[in-house]
């Protein structure tokens, strides 16, 4: 019986989940290896350089650069305050001294006796990295962050946009084939994560992000309501750090219900903290938006491994493509030969047969392995 | 290393950014040829996080395609015998993101327009042009260096003995901006100096301290001269000891391979250079990739590379929507669809890049979206590949006849001898002539050009061959490489007041194919691979190419396709009628055998 590997999205309960956590320049870590942490506990602080402002000290004193040291009232890397007085011109007989005074407070990072500028750096601007999902330190990296352990729901949408929040899961539909009305988003969904079932329209939108809703999951959407949402049109699907309402959309573009089990697993989870990420990267190194909810279960259901992605006669997929996007069925052959498609491009094919009997010869490319242990 | 007249068995791999691809070449009868192919996922990624891993498996599918040893406890088996091991080993690659760098050069136009073709001919992907003039402030400067995190910097600007206040302002935001490598935490960055000589010491003060600076020649000594390949070859040294040195498993492969690691697309420019070289012709080279396309051209011997980071055909396939406009995609669709329906189509691409078309309908929109890709690359490319901007230039009477100025587009369409295709949209596309149509349709090539592609994408591979090997890597071009798909013959101008355009004759086998070419018209000659006599007779001031006027007797290239007489004006005209617009490219798509169905 011959195999195929497909690409997969995750929708698991009961799963060891590890979350890297790193700072983008060294710095200092504040936890150890078996701390327990929250998702909002901070884990690692650093500091970026500041903002700079560039003074052509050459130009306001009229002098050569190579003098410029002559006229400094201040050395390199001395901190100066806002109004400080850094050069002076000596002026005729101590009289009619031009001074040139530090627009900002910082550090004087630069002073050039070749272009006669000088580099004053705004104080550094920290940055903090917070452990986003509850659980326990596995390990730390001296000085970049560490790795979070924890156990729980993990659910993989397709396309997402905003960074990561927490928020309750709250559901605003009882079918994953169901529209949201919009007099269902009101201030009651405020700090939550709203499931909308299969399709969301730009109003619905607009108005979670009006009453403060950390976050939305839904079945579809259109390509261009995502772009009126961001202001642009979406060229590359490189999101995540979009200042707004976190969105994830589980199975693709157009009106698309979401698949069942996605819908239930979220359902199983309504009223509980979530920590979700709309970031999505689909190049090298795949990033897609994700849920995950933590566990008060201690169940741990099996590890997935890449023999999970394996489809083989009997393995239950999803497709992917038109026609029959989105359509769920079993494996009933896995021909070894070409075969040629309407489109006259020649394939490793699957014969899928669908839940109402008929069958149908779809290219292996377009079935997904939905990966779930419910 | 083995005498290269001892070379029997090539093994050459290519670590794409998702698939490492494995060839096997071998001296057959006195000939190099290609024999086998193979190909694993890249494993640059977490869990693997080795390159060599992906290398191994491809191997291993070619050791089973082949029933030839090549790996004796994941080591090569050297030299080759029989039925096992090999004689050379060469890789490229693109993992990770490539060589992604940032040029600067005091004024945009001239010395920052050099660098950028210094890096882009080594083969890197250029994130951003840091000028004197480009007008951002001195802090916006600083910001972009530090949010764009590149590989490596080329700082050039002004020419040897110039005033070097300018570039050392350049160094000066350089160093404030502090910038930190995009791999490897602990590693200072590597900039290249290639600016005004006299301003090198007062550089390397600057500079010591916070980064790995390497001083190369000047790229633009004068105005008038570029001299691009001192910073180029340091580009590529740099490639290989920091860039591939960081990113996961590449040591190893570096210890592997027999020859440096190129860039994947440094490799395809230097097979492109290759073609031109050896058959003296002018050649516009493209590769369509999932999320870049790079088009290469040679003319009189200049070679230029662009890379359009974002105009692709799963990835960026979006970007492509976005950039030419929902209207221009749609022209080339011979169906009704809804605007949704097609964007949200297109959109499903992008997020699930792997899949392919099942239906014909969804072929004809991702070829609609290719046209387009294509087109705005070459837009892209003739806008960077010009003359020396800034010069004044010695003119004689027959340049005034010529009207040339600096600063214009060395991509003359009417010279171009030859177009290559390559990228899996083109490569694979199930029908030759949908490729053939497709390179037509988006270059727009005048007079008599030849349209060919790359069989199955192994360029690359050549490339980095022909640098050590030029005759195994041109043996294999011709023979397995490129598929030489025909000629197309198309009038130079866009309207002329003749309805008729010109009158031809084509010998095929012994017998004489005639007719005429009108206004508006395409035409398919099934003329196959070899020369072909062929007389047109143009009417009126029609020019394909010789002059107007002037009629062309001689021989033709046909092809897997043929020959293609193209009257519809080089600037396309569609109908503005829905219904007459479908029609229009219908009936260019049945004279073309592009699609299967009378549609």
């Amino acid at each position: 019986m011959s195999k195929s590997y497909t690409p997969g999205l995750k929708v698991l309960k009961h799963i060891n989940i590890i979350k890297e956590r790193l700072l983008p320049l060294k710095g200092k870590v504040h936890v150890e290896v078996e701390n327990e942490v929250k998702s909002n506990t901070i884990v690692a602080s650093t500091e970026i350089p500041g903002n700079v402002q560039m003074l052509n000290l050459v130009n306001k004193l009229n002098i050569d650069p190579k003098q410029i040291f002559q006229f400094m009232k201040v050395n390199l890397n001395d901190h100066v305050e806002q109004n400080q007085v850094i050069a002076e011109s000596k002026g005729f007989f101590g009289l009619f001294k031009t001074e040139i005074k530090s627009p900002i407070t910082g550090t004087i990072i630069n002073i050039s006796d070749v272009t006669g500028q000088i580099v004053i750096s705004e104080k550094p601007l920290p940055v903090e990295v917070d452990a986003y999902i509850p659980g326990k330190v596995s390990k730390v990296y001296e000085g970049e962050g560490i790795i979070v352990k924890s156990e729980g729901t993990f659910i993989q949408g397709i396309i997402g946009i905003g960074g990561e929040k927490k928020g309750i899961i709250k559901m605003l539909v009882s079918k994953p084939d169901q529209l949201v009305d919009l007099s269902k988003i009101n201030e009651s969904c405020k700090d939550t994560v709203i499931v909308c079932g299969k399709h969301i329209t730009f109003d619905i939108y607009e108005k979670a992000k009006k009453v403060g809703v950390k976050g939305i999951i839904c079945g579809g959407i259109d390509y261009d309501v995502i772009s009126k949402i961001l202001g642009y049109s979406m060229g590359v699907a490189i999101t995540g750090t979009e200042k707004t309402t976190t969105l994830i959309v589980t199975e693709g573009f157009g009106s698309i219900n979401m698949a069942s089990k996605t819908f239930n697993l979220l359902k199983s989870n309504r009223d509980k903290q979530a920590s979700i990420n709309g970031a999505t990267q689909i190049r090298a190194g795949v990033l897609r938006p994700e849920i995950f909810i933590k566990s008060t279960d201690t169940k741990i259901s099996r590890e997935f491994n890449e023999d999970d992605l394996i489809i083989s006669e009997g393995s239950v997929v999803r497709v992917i493509r038109e026609p029959h996007f989105g359509r769920i069925g079993k494996i009933s052959k896995l021909p070894f030969e070409l075969q040629k498609m309407k489109s006259e491009t020649k394939v490793r094919v699957a014969e899928v047969e669908f839940d109402d009997k008929s069958k149908d010869i779809i290219p292996r490319a377009n079935l997904e392995v939905i990966l779930s242990n419910e | 290393m083995i005498n290269k007249e001892h070379i029997k068995v090539i093994l050459a791999t290519d670590c794409g950014s998702t698939t490492t691809k494995a060839i096997m070449i071998e001296l057959v009868d006195n000939e190099y040829r290609l024999t086998y192919r193979g190909e694993a996922p890249t494993t640059v990624e977490a869990p693997f996080e080795d390159v060599t891993r992906g290398v191994l498996n491809a191997i291993i599918e070619l050791e089973e395609l082949s029933n030839r040893k090549i790996l004796n406890h994941e080591k090569m088996i050297y030299p080759s015998s029989k039925d096992q091991g090999i004689d050379v080993y060469i890789s490229t690659s693109s993992a990770g993101g490539g060589l992604q760098m940032m040029v600067s050069g005091v004024v945009k136009s001239m010395t920052g327009e050099s660098a950028q073709r210094a890096a882009l001919g080594a083969g890197a992907i250029v994130m951003d042009i840091l000028a004197s003039n480009d007008k951002r402030m001195y802090h916006e400067k600083v910001k972009r260096i530090r949010e764009l995190r590149p590989d490596m910097v080329l700082l050039s600007g002004g020419v040897d003995g110039g005033t070097v206040t300018h570039v050392v302002e350049l160094a000066e935001i350089i160093k404030t901006a502090n910038p930190k490598p995009r791999l490897g935490m602990d590693f200072k960055l590597p900039i290249i100096y290639a600016g005004n000589n006299k301003a090198q010491p007062t550089i390397k003060e600057t500079l010591k301290d916070s980064v790995d600076l390497i001083v190369a020649p000047n790229i633009r000594p004068t105005l008038e001269k570029e001299n691009l390949k001192p910073s180029r070859d340091k580009i590529h040294d740099l490639f290989m000891e920091h860039v591939m040195a960081q990113a996961p498993g590449y040591n190893k492969l570096m210890d592997w391979t027999d020859h440096p690691i190129m860039p994947t697309p440094g490799a395809v420019g230097e097979i492109i250079k290759k073609i031109s070289e050896v058959e003296q012709i002018s050649v516009v080279g493209v590769d369509i990739g999932g999320a870049t396309t790079d088009v290469f051209s040679v003319f009189d011997g200049e070679f230029n590379r662009t890379v359009s980071a974002n105009l692709g055909m799963s990835y960026s396939i979006c970007n492509v929507l976005a950039e030419s406009g929902v209207d221009n995609v749609a022209r080339w669709v011979p169906f009704n669809i809804d605007s949704y329906e097609l964007t949200n189509s297109i959109a499903n691409k992008m997020i699930r890049p792997t899949t392919i078309p099942q239906s014909l309908n969804d072929l004809k929109i991702e070829q609609a979206l290719a046209r387009e890709a294509l087109r705005l690359s070459f837009i892209q490319h003739k806008e960077f590949a010009v003359s020396l901007k800034g010069i004044q230039q010695e003119r004689t009477i027959s340049d005034t006849f010529d009207q040339k100025i600096s600063g214009e587009t060395i991509v003359d369409m009417k010279n171009l001898d030859l177009i290559v295709g390559s990228g899996g949209v083109l490569s694979h596309a199930p029908r030759r002539s949908q490729a053939m149509r497709m390179l037509i349709d988006s270059f727009l090539p005048e007079g008599i050009t030849q349209i060919a592609v790359d069989s199955i994408f192994m360029m690359p591979q050549l490339g980095v061959l022909s640098t050590f090997h030029e005759k195994a890597a041109l043996e294999v071009f011709n023979k397995d490489c490129l598929i030489r798909l025909g000629t197309c013959v198309s009038p130079i101008k866009n309207k002329y007041k003749s309805k008729l355009l010109f009158k031809y004759k084509v010998k095929i086998d012994g017998e004489i194919l005639s007719g005429e070419i009108s206004s508006g018209e395409m035409k398919l000659i099934p003329a196959g691979l070899g020369k072909h006599y062929c007389k047109i007779e143009v009417f009126d001031n029609i020019d394909i190419g010789k002059g107007q006027g002037v009629n062309f007797e001689g021989d033709i290239d046909g092809g897997e396709v043929g020959i293609i007489f193209d009257g519809r004006g080089r600037e396309i005209n569609f109908k503005n009628n829905r219904e007459k617009r479908m029609n229009q490219i219908i009936d260019w798509s049945v004279n073309t055998n592009e699609y299967k169905e009378d549609i």
